[in-house]
């Protein structure tokens, strides 16, 4: 993936700028990893760093590092597919180029003032300069006014290729949803006394980029990705797309009322929350159902042609396929779990929500982005048909086992924590510390820190991977042509 | 597909449509019950707590006033109930340095980076007790072990002293880090507290500690 730019092979700069996406991407899920396990030390070695590297840091950089790297290979994704999709190279991408250098440069410094700085006095300034202490939106307003920036250029690139290039029913909803997504940015970016209209505002960005307008972003690319690694009919696709859209927004966008249960919002919200975000998995079951049935049919296509294997993609197709499954587990089963309000009003705000969080973000969109990293590789290397290698075996494996063993070892912990510091004792300081040091509570979250060790190592393999696939199967491609 | 129309289920304009028009409606639901609630959760003024108007969010000077949490029958969950009023850091606070003093604490909750281990609302990190209702945790009263362990003789002095040197009082393995809060900064992050305590949060967290004790004694016969 070094190389990947300076290869020959990709004749778009709009794909090169894709591919420094990617590159960004996977150093930056490097960090969340190495936060994350900072983290899961310090529930069991509660000295572990202490007034050095505080949870509260490694906590920040974690689910930054998280969003960071998903933006970034979101980015990466759409400036490698719209070559492809409108047939003509991007409008305006050394502008983008610009704008990437930007953003890397801004997510550097924040990064470094996170680590150094960590908090500031109590006051506007720290908010702009520092941090601005709102869980997932830390940035700093210079940051965020930085962030607004580059997308705008990015927005700009994609609108403006779109309208001069084909239009694709891929690339209308990738247009559309895109302008979501970045607006909803917007409603994050000023302070206010009140914290209930704080975390009101603060919702309309965190649900409705992961629960509304991340997953049909992921829809498109799970649309582009099939027709792409399995030929996969573009009419049949799009039409899909279309249902996920009107399924996803249709159950997601009020489905938001989940988070309006207990922040100082009306009761009326318990009913809406509860009603639309039970539907959110109904639109998951059928993005999977989707994928396999695409994968089956164009399977059978092929082998009644002759073809032996339709499969142009192993890794990216695995990678997909497991995005397909650990979205509808993910996001949908394991949100629905604690989605009602008689059920949320105990489980909110444990680890319950964090074994959910681990699965969500990880089954609905990390995998689908490294897939995507995989079809990159595919394109910067030239290569006909890329097949899993033992490291991209072991990568995707352990990396599965490993946060389904977190979300395992989460939901236990989250059990414990229910019953016995919420449900039996009422939430308070005595309550809570009860539960955390219950020995199985103690026992899941060991089970959490381990899991998080296969995690990683199963991320060195995906790394490794990453970095020589290409070039391997480049060599064996050429050696096979000239036999 | 569209083009021979066989059905409308394989039509691609129709899913179009429908998925427009869905996110269409969707929207224009969520902002119509957006203005509604809006209206509902801005914070009230001092006049309201001076008339009794109930709101979801009261002022800031609710800082002068005694909080519960009790359950109300009507509602079956439990309630903020605010009661008469009471000194806070020995004296009652005017409108105008009530709302500079929460504004003091709600920015210091955010330098401070209060969510990546606490909740507050429920939001935030699981690394910490929720924040929600911290303001009535037993543990901080007059007689309560958090007030015992800062020697401090009022519930608001007790937070304010452990907030500024917390890894001074110690109540388990897992410690708050010293955030080098200063003692105005302190002041405004438990009027934070005391004020987010008097939000109407349907009920959560729900019974808040009130078993501690009975849990703690044992027996079928604690009580």
């Amino acid at each position: 993936m070094l190389a990947s730019i300076k290869s020959n092979y990709l004749q778009s700069e709009s794909k090169k700028l894709g591919m420094m996406y990617f590159r960004v991407a996977i150093v930056l899920f490097g960090a969340q990893l190495l936060m994350g396990l900072i983290a899961a030390v310090q529930f069991l070695v509660p000295g572990f760093l202490f007034e050095i590297f505080d949870f509260s840091v490694a906590r920040m950089v974690h689910i930054n590092a998280l969003v960071v790297w998903m933006l970034y290979a979101m980015l990466g994704a759409v400036y490698y597919m719209i070559p492809d999709e409108t047939g003509i190279e991007t409008i305006g991408v050394g502008l983008g180029k610009l704008g990437f250098w930007v953003l890397t440069a801004a997510v550097a410094i924040v990064v470094l003032v996170y680590i150094f700085i960590q908090v500031g006095s109590g006051s506007e300034a720290t908010i702009w300069l520092i941090n601005e202490g709102r869980e997932y939106l830390e940035a700093p307003r210079w940051a965020d006014i930085g962030i607004v920036v580059v997308v705008l250029i990015f927005y700009w690139n994609v609108f403006s290729t779109f309208m001069k290039g084909q239009k694709t029913g891929i690339m209308t909803v990738m247009v559309a949803n895109l302008m979501a997504l970045a607006g909803l940015y917007l409603a994050g970016m000023f302070y206010t006394d009140n914290i209930s209209i704080d975390q009101f505002w603060w919702w309309w960005v965190i649900h409705l980029w992961v629960e509304a307008t991340w997953e049909v972003f992921v829809g498109t690319l799970a649309a582009y990705a099939l027709i792409k690694i399995i030929n996969a009919k573009r009419e049949i696709v799009e039409m899909w797309l279309w249902i996920e859209v009107l399924m996803l927004f249709g159950s997601g966008i009020l489905g938001l009322g989940h988070h309006y249960f207990w922040i100082g919002t009306p009761e009326y919200w318990w009913e809406i929350g509860a009603l639309f975000s039970a539907l959110e998995p109904v639109p998951l079951v059928a993005m999977f159902v989707h994928v396999l049935y695409d994968w089956g049919k164009e399977q059978g296509v092929a082998e009644k042609e002759g073809h032996r294997n339709v499969m142009r993609n192993g890794p990216a197709m695995a990678w997909i396929v497991t995005n397909a499954f650990g979205n509808f587990l993910g996001a949908g089963i394991w949100g629905f779990f604690h989605t009602l309000p008689q059920v949320n009003i105990y489980t909110h705000g444990t680890q319950f929500t964090a074994a959910h969080g681990h699965l969500a973000f990880f089954g609905a969109y990390a995998t689908i982005l490294i897939g995507m990293m995989y079809l990159g590789l595919q394109g910067a290397y030239g290569i006909k048909t890329l097949k899993a290698t033992f490291k991209s075996k072991m990568g995707i494996t352990m990396i599965v086992v490993g946060v389904l063993g977190m979300t395992v070892a989460l939901t236990i912990a989250g059990y414990e924590q229910v019953l016995i510091e919420r449900a039996e004792l009422g939430a308070g300081w005595n309550a809570f510390f009860m539960a955390q040091e219950l020995p199985w509570y103690v026992q899941a979250q060991t089970w959490r820190t381990i899991m998080g060790v296969v995690t990683f190592i199963g991320f060195v393999y995906l790394v490794w991977d990453l970095l020589t696939i290409g070039k391997q199967a480049r060599l064996a491609q050429e050696a096979g042509i000239q036999q | 597909m569209d083009k021979e129309n066989l059905s409308v289920w394989t039509s691609i304009p129709f899913w179009r449509r429908s998925a427009a028009w869905v996110t269409g409606f969707a929207v224009m639901l969520l902002i119509w019950l957006s203005f509604d609630t809006l209206g509902q959760i801005s914070m009230g003024t001092d006049e309201d707590l001076k008339n009794g108007t109930t709101k979801r969010v009261p002022g800031p000077t609710v800082i002068n006033y005694e909080i519960d949490y009790k359950m109300s029958e009507k509602r079956g969950h439990e309630v903020p109930v605010i009661g008469k009023k009471e000194p806070f850091f020995g004296k009652e606070w005017s409108a105008q340095e009530a709302a500079d003093l929460l504004r003091l604490g709600k920015l210091t909750s955010q330098a401070k980076n209060c969510m990546n281990c606490h909740t507050l609302l429920g939001n935030g990190g699981y690394y910490a007790p929720d924040l929600t209702k911290a303001w009535l945790d037993p543990a901080w009263k007059d007689g309560g072990p958090l007030q015992g362990m800062t020697g401090k003789n009022t519930k608001e002095e007790a937070m304010a002293e452990f907030l500024m040197h917390p890894s001074q009082y110690p109540t388990h393995a897992r410690m708050m880090p010293d955030l080098g809060i200063t003692a105005e900064e302190a002041k405004g992050l438990v009027a934070f507290l005391k004020h987010m305590s008097s939000i109407d949060t349907n009920g959560f967290p729900r019974n808040f500690s009130k078993t501690v004790e009975q849990f703690t004694a044992g027996g079928t016969n604690a009580r």
